[in-house]
């Protein structure tokens, strides 16, 4: 398990730098296919925002016409909606924060220290994803409002800053084991200590799984749903996904602004997943292959 | 992202582990505690390296214990008490509440719709998600693009995309009107709540969103087979579909196995989707209830807090049941070379 393995998987090009060839128009015909049944009822949600309820109505698998912008003005013109994005901002981003710096520092300690209790240690936390959080949701609720932090984003950030631990161990250990001891012995002779190592060296020479774990940890934020379901029930505390729901379920009959809602919510995931897709899909592949 | 995404770690634990003690025995020149035992700083440096070691690793794991183990560990307590949730469990029923869940009727349609949703995504999205790996193994223009379209579902909100599929599945709603325009009107269905159909819906969605992260997979494993064999295999006079059978698909087995592994884990907690799409409600009505939805529907929403811990239990306790069994006989066999392959390569 070297910092080699998590590879993007990507395809194999043919020897030297042609490109590829096209290949049959029956495989073209296909992937077409498939790519229109996974986008369907993505462009469904879009398009179906620009339409009014009447339209709608009379003729629910139609296209806009004429296209309104009202839905979409509508919840941008919220401050709802705009409460909302903050709230998934922030718990998305310190929920990275925390699970990258503790993550890195506990992995470093089991990639490069020798010590007894360190094959134990290592254990604990890779045990830790025999748990996913549906399993421990009750007694978690029970645990966050004993803490007394109820409707507030730490009461979130916490818990998923813990079951996020498991697996960016698992991710980062290679890497920094990966890192060869020469430059180690390079650094320390030349004066400097473990912990100076550790902040000029392996927090540089790691970036790359760094990059992978911090933004799983940001997409399983910014889509978490049972927890925030647990533990914010006020409506100023909601994050997006409770914020979907609240608003289908409060406009359920105004379905083209339910679709305008839930598609400028999906807006930030996306732009996300398309400038690190390499990363994620590379770093999902990591995590199960090793 | 649920928890589909993180749970490899079961299989991977022993073999890390092993690798840990390998490194043992092999002498590293920078690590702290190489110094001869007669060297008068040494007790100074070991307790360096201990603050080190506790300041590094203290964070994580106070983090770690007291929200993941400390409350699986409380669950297993307070689901032996009656306990609305206020104030300290005092009404010790013993296992009267594992008692309730056993013969409760909701309970078991509950798990057996987990039953049939496990079972059934592995037959739905294991041979989609291997014929679309294949096809786009193959060398042609615009793979990636076709990669990251396919991928797209899995990345959205469990939110997102259950709000679009109940408001495109009602009866009034885009699936039918448009089965009407192209003259197939008498397909259209009450997809949600005819508990006929209702599971089969839950079925397609649930493939259409997670199909993704197998093809992914996939084709990772995919890469890893050496292009050589398909060759020597292609000058034999071997057709491509002989290849696939004889040469890709046994070679692809531990990719498939662990997948497997990921899909059943993430079917027995399955919870988001269908919470979101039936409710709490209609999801028993409809035939879509899983056992994580007893779990909140019966447990918080009902105010019966060691009732619902109870419920949390038995759910964890199926889910390592069923890990351990499937450890047991089907990764073991392949565990280290699965787990090991590239760099044994």
């Amino acid at each position: 398990m070297t910092a080699s393995t998590i590879a993007i998987p990507r395809a194999r090009r043919p020897r030297g730098n042609a490109p590829l060839p096209w290949g049959s128009p029956a495989i073209y015909f296909g992937a077409f296919v498939v790519i229109a049944l996974m986008l369907a009822p993505i462009l469904y949600i879009i398009v179906g925002g620009f339409r009014t309820n009447s339209q709608i109505t009379a003729d629910p698998s139609g296209l806009p016409s004429p296209w309104v912008t009202e839905n979409y003005a509508g919840v941008l013109g919220s401050t709802t909606f705009w409460g909302e994005v903050a709230n998934s901002t922030v718990a998305a981003v310190v929920t990275t924060i925390g699970v990258v710096a503790l993550g890195l520092m506990a992995s470093y300690v089991l990639a490069r220290y020798r010590f007894r209790a360190r094959g134990v240690l290592y254990a604990v936390f890779a045990a830790g994803l025999m748990f996913p959080m549906t399993v421990a949701i009750t007694p978690l609720y029970i645990v966050v409002r004993n803490l007394g932090l109820m409707n507030s984003l730490a009461g979130i950030i916490l818990p998923q800053i813990a079951f996020a631990l498991p697996a960016t161990i698992i991710i980062l250990v290679p890497f920094l084991r990966a890192i060869p001891d020469e430059i180690e012995e390079a650094a320390s002779i030349d004066g400097c200590s473990r912990l100076g190592f550790f902040w000029r060296m392996v927090v540089p020479l790691a970036l790359p799984g760094v990059i992978t774990v911090g933004i799983l940890a940001f997409i399983a934020s910014w889509n978490s749903y049972i927890l925030p379901l647990f533990i914010l029930n006020n409506e100023a505390s909601f994050t997006l996904p409770l914020g979907v729901q609240a608003f289908a379920s409060q406009y359920s009959v105004d379905t083209a602004k339910v679709l305008a809602f839930t598609s400028l919510s999906m807006i930030p995931a996306l732009i996300f997943f398309s400038i690190f897709e390499r990363r994620i899909v590379g770093g999902l592949t990591g995590a199960v292959k090793g | 992202m649920s928890v589909r995404t993180s749970t490899p770690a079961p299989t991977r634990g022993p073999a890390d582990d092993a690798r840990v003690g390998d490194d043992e025995s092999s002498p590293t020149p920078g690590r702290a505690d190489d110094a001869a035992p007669s060297n008068p700083r040494r007790g100074r440096r070991d307790w360096a390296k201990s603050a080190e070691i506790a300041v590094l690793v203290g964070p994580a794991l106070v983090v770690f214990l007291g929200f993941v183990i400390f409350p699986v560990v409380m669950a297993g307590y307070y689901g032996f008490f009656r306990w609305k949730g206020f104030g300290p469990p005092t009404d010790f029923i013993g296992l009267q509440n594992y008692v309730t869940i056993f013969q409760d009727p909701t309970f078991h349609e509950a798990l057996w719709h987990n039953a049939v949703i496990v079972v059934m995504s592995l037959v739905l999205q294991g041979p989609i998600a291997l014929l679309l790996a294949l096809l786009l193994n193959r060398p042609m223009r615009g793979q990636s693009v076709i990669r990251v379209l396919i991928f797209v579902p899995y990345v959205l909100a469990e939110v997102v995309v259950g709000t679009g599929w109940s408001l495109m599945l009602q009866s009034d709603g885009a699936l039918n009107g448009l089965l009407e325009k192209i003259g197939l009107g008498a397909l259209a269905q009450d997809w949600l709540s005819n508990p006929q159909l209702a599971i089969w819906t839950l079925l397609a969605i649930i493939t259409w969103k997670y199909v993704g992260f197998a093809v992914i997979l996939f084709l990772a494993g995919l890469q890893g087979i050496p292009q050589e064999l398909t060759e020597a295999a292609q000058i034999d006079g071997a057709s491509y579909w002989q290849i696939q059978r004889r040469i890709t698909l046994p070679l692809l087995g531990p990719t498939l196995r662990i997948w497997a592994f990921l899909s059943i884990i993430g079917s027995l907690q399955l919870f988001d989707l269908v919470y979101i799409i039936w409710g709490q409600y209609i999801a028993s009505t409809a035939g879509t209830s899983t056992m994580a939805t007893y779990m909140v529907a019966n447990g918080r929403n009902a105010g019966n807090y060691g009732y619902g811990n109870a419920v949390a239990v038995v759910l964890f306790l199926i889910s390592l049941l069923v890990a351990l069994i499937y450890q047991r006989y089907v990764l073991r066999r392949d565990t280290a070379g699965a787990l090991t392959e590239r760099s044994e390569r």
